[in-house]
């Protein structure tokens, strides 16, 4: 069968977010989407599905023209999808999930458990059909909505962003599963910006930018390549960084334990350290103690057990202001809830952890003229793309959002930098200036910690990389350890070979 | 470049992936629409008050029996009784051209809404600067009881000299009612109760109490009086109307008190913490703010408010001895004030003055037209309506929707 796209158009007010996409997916390969956050991927993949209305264009299958009015359309038409976010009910089992929605196409949980068993022994999967979802890993819980999908006969398959709660190893499998499918005939739209993915797995690769079909690339094209496309520009995939000349600063936290709210280690005794003039990153798959680690250090989580000091003064028991005071840097995970207020202007938001005393506040009034200069400087400093200061921080893109954290976080001397997650959902360009930032800060001659779920990034930054796994470090191990190596040792397993300098590095 | 691209409205977020607090989403929505939408509010509660007068006219019932014979009858005592009502309010509120032979005369008028606009104003502001912080502070009622029994007792058992008397007064009123809405910050900040149920109970508690306090005559009751109301304010403790108006010092220390707002609000550093706290407590707490001392302080500030409001109560509208009713409702109009207002500092003084303004002509249609004063209280509904729902008034007015933001 064939999927067709012809010209189709969405607009979100005067916002064009697809502008006349062309697209053909045929059966029996994989298609790839390439193109950065806001490049208009998910909702071209929410028109086909039928979430969204075009504007203007038309769906064919094989030549035929379709009306979506909303997912169920799309499904009954064979087309599937596997969200990034699953869609699945942790409490229900396997079959339980797979049934939700379609009961009687299924034919009851009887049907639902037999499609689960044939579906699951084609592609081996080994998924039993009673198992609670909540107990399964990540992986196989991304297979029970992949099985979801095909037990309603999809004859195409949509990826959205699928890899990024995978493990290293876990994309591999997951690539391997999309070939089979692939050779039983399927046809795969895999949505991602992650480079090498693409270039591991695609037949075909059409990249797309500012909501517009930009143009298509073969499979050898170089990640360089591909990038250029997708960013409009040539871009530096790689940091550049001299080699880490070491102060006296130093981070230390040692044994450090912290409990979440029904009293489970979610960091479980953590020591290491950091010098001045040294990246430290912290990889690992997400929601393994990063978060929580990071927030230990600013103050936001007491600690168990432990402690945190930096260059020999005391971290832990601090409040977030003290710690803030001492010198530390932060930059958080999720900006958007916890770095900015986005009804605020860029200047306000300059100032949102300097609220107390000089240079912004004077005698308790905020010092309208110091501030707005200093946002200006900002904005010429960082190249934050806004209309102005005065403009809302909700307004800019993530990137410029970035840039305006990075601004107030680097625009006073630091002790100690710390960036959760610093690139997440940025275009590639903004993500050379935030690691160009990160190296620059770090050559400053303090330390600094990056917490990354990209192992393209933590390679890139780190001089040494410690990997978090179930709140406890798995090891410490130079930069220029091998990434399958490093996958390992995201999935809790420390490879013999590595133990030796593993230990040169923690010492 | 994305930049460009992401400067326009984003695209709505994909489905499923955020939780969102819906109350504070609410609450914010309430703040962040634009004054153009505030005045289409009154705009449309005005015309639907304007079907009300007509529709409840008798006249216009006893023409609509004949309304085909001859339309023109209806017609006529329909804009007859429309026109006259609110050229009465207009009159009583604003100016009467038919009485401008002295200038007293001419200011009356206006010098009324001001008079009924004073404590509207602070006590719109006590709940603005709630809302700024994220709060709903339903408890205006019994903040300014608090603050009006405590300001009205130095008012009438206290012998002070002038000016002195009634500035201890105002003060002691303040004090009170700063602790009785501190308490639910308070709480709030370290129990995690919601202020709307603290503050409504907190209203029943304080005006029972003020209830008992006016049966005894140890406390509040007038000795020479067997109802439950306080003796009268002494001379000194009374802010002295403008002689032949009624309107007195209160209005001015309500705008002194807008400045104040505003320079809080706009300017301080502590304001800033109040606004950060309002709009995203998770980047505050992350800022090193201390979100539970913000919320304790916004609930102080603004029973502070509300307990002068309670004050110019006493001292400035009803000196003759007060009852439990001497909030007059003005803790609750104070809500449709702040939210008229957008709870910016300009927005609660010009909303504050158009309420001062319903009640001045409210008064006055009553007494010329025999429409109930009641009406002006189905405008304020009305306008608390419209504010609530602005898609409602975005289509009856044509305007664009606009995307989710």
């Amino acid at each position: 069968m064939t999927l067709e796209l012809k010209g189709i158009t969405k607009r979100f007010g005067t916002f064009t977010a697809n502008d006349r996409i062309n697209l053909k997916i045929e059966a029996g390969e994989i298609h790839c989407l390439l193109g950065e956050n806001g490049a208009g991927k998910s909702t071209m993949m929410n028109v086909l599905y039928g979430l969204y209305q075009a504007e203007e264009g038309e769906i064919l299958i094989d030549g035929k023209p379709q009306r979506f009015q909303g997912p169920g359309d799309a499904m009954r038409a064979g087309i599937g999808m596997v969200h990034q976010h699953f869609m699945l009910i942790p409490v229900f089992t396997v079959a339980e999930n797979v049934l939700l929605g379609h009961e009687r196409e299924l034919g009851g949980l009887k049907g639902a458990r037999k499609a689960v068993v044939e579906l699951s022994k084609r592609f081996g999967f080994d998924i039993d059909p009673d198992a609670l979802v909540q107990d399964l890993p990540v992986g196989v819980q991304q297979r029970v909505e992949i099985i979801k999908a095909l037990s309603l006969d999809a004859r195409v398959l949509v990826f959205d962003e699928p890899t990024a709660v995978l493990t290293p190893q876990e994309t591999d499998e997951l690539m391997n599963v999309m070939r089979q499918l692939r050779d039983d005939g399927t046809a795969i739209v895999f949505i991602t910006h992650k480079l090498r993915e693409v270039r591991e797995v695609a037949d075909r690769i059409t990249v797309i930018r500012l909501g517009k079909i930009v143009g298509s690339a073969e499979p050898t094209a170089s990640s360089n390549e591909l990038a250029s496309l997708m960013v409009g520009r040539d871009v530096s995939l790689t940091v550049d960084k001299d080699d880490a000349k070491f102060t006296d600063k130093k981070l230390e936290v040692t044994v450090l334990t912290v409990l979440d709210r029904i009293g489970q280690k979610v960091v479980n005794d953590v020591s290491f350290e950091v010098r001045g003039g040294e990246v430290l990153c912290i990889a690992g798959v997400q929601g393994n103690g990063q978060t929580e680690l990071t927030e230990a250090i600013i103050g936001l989580e007491k600690p168990a057990s432990g402690s945190i000091s930096l260059s020999g003064r005391r971290l832990t028991g601090k409040s977030v202001r003290e710690v803030l005071d001492s010198g530390v840097g932060f930059v958080p995970e999720d900006r958007k809830v916890d770095g900015l207020v986005s009804e605020f202007s860029v200047s306000e938001n300059i100032m949102l952890d300097r609220y107390k005393g000089a240079p912004f506040v004077k005698a308790g009034t905020i010092d309208f003229a110091t501030r707005n200069e200093f946002a200006e400087q900002a904005k010429t400093d960082y190249d934050v793309r806004a209309q102005s200061i005065h403009s809302p921080a909700g307004s800019l893109s993530g990137g410029n959002q970035q840039k305006v954290v990075l601004a107030r976080e680097l625009g006073r001397k630091l002790e100690l930098f710390v960036a959760s997650q610093p690139t997440r959902g940025l275009d590639v360009g903004s993500i050379e200036f935030v690691h160009k930032q990160i190296i620059a800060t770090r050559d400053t001659g303090i330390p600094v910690v990056v917490v990354s779920t990209e192992l393209d990034e933590v390679i890139g930054l780190a001089d040494r990389i410690a990997v978090m796994y179930r709140g406890g470090i798995v090891g410490i191990v130079p930069a220029d350890t091998d990434r399958e190596d490093l996958g390992l040792m995201m999935a809790g397993e420390m490879p013999e070979h590595l133990k030796a300098a593993a230990e040169e590095a923690a010492a | 470049m994305s930049e460009q691209l992401a400067k326009q409205a984003a695209p709505p977020p994909p489905e499923g992936e955020e939780q969102v607090d819906r109350s504070r989403e609410f609450m914010q929505r309430l703040m962040t629409g634009t004054p153009m939408l505030s005045v289409l509010a009154v705009v449309a509660s005005l015309v639907l008050g304007a079907l009300l007068i007509a529709f409840t006219d008798e006249r216009v019932a006893k023409t609509a029996g004949y309304f085909f014979a001859r339309p023109t009858d209806m017609l006529q005592a329909l804009w007859d009784s429309v026109a006259g009502a609110y050229t009465a309010m207009f009159q009583g509120s604003i100016l009467n051209i038919n009485r401008i032979d002295t200038l007293q005369q001419a200011l009356t008028p206006v010098s009324n809404t001001f008079y009924y606009a004073a404590p509207l104003i602070i006590a719109g502001l006590g709940v603005a600067i709630a809302f700024k912080v994220g709060l709903f502070n339903i408890g205006g009622q019994g903040q300014m009881l608090v603050g009006a029994a405590v300001a009205g007792w130095i008012g009438f058992s206290v012998e002070m000299p002038p000016i002195i008397h009634v500035t201890v007064a105002l003060i002691a009123g303040i004090g009170a009612a700063a602790i009785w809405g501190g308490i639910v910050g308070l709480l709030k900040a370290r129990t995690g109760a919601h202020e709307v149920i603290l503050t409504i109970m907190l209203n029943y508690v304080a005006y029972w109490a003020l209830v008992y306090a006016l049966r005894s005559p140890d406390l509040l009751r007038n000795p020479d009086n067997n109802n439950p109301i306080t003796p009268g304010m002494l001379e000194t403790a009374i802010l002295n109307p403008l002689p032949g108006f009624k309107v007195h010092a209160g209005f001015l220390i309500a705008l002194a008190v807008v400045v104040l707002y505003w320079w809080f609000i706009e300017r301080s550093s502590l304001g800033f913490q109040f606004r950060t706290v309002g709009l995203n407590p998770a980047a505050a707490k992350m800022a090193g703010m201390n979100v539970g001392l913000i919320t304790t302080l916004a609930m102080l500030f603004a029973g502070a408010f509300m307990g002068l409001a309670g004050g110019i109560q006493v001292t400035g509208q009803v000196t003759t001895g007060f009852t439990s009713h001497i909030d007059a409702g003005i803790g609750f109009d104070a809500i449709t004030v702040a939210l008229l207002g957008r709870s910016s500092p300009w927005g609660t003084l010009i909303a504050g003055i158009l309420f001062g303004a319903l009640k001045a002509g409210g008064y006055n249609m009553a007494a010329a037209e025999g429409v109930p004063i009641d009406l002006v209280l189905v405008l304020q509904s009305f306008i608390v309506l419209f504010i609530a729902a602005p898609a409602l008034v975005k289509t009856i007015f044509f305007l664009p929707k606009g995307g989710r933001k």
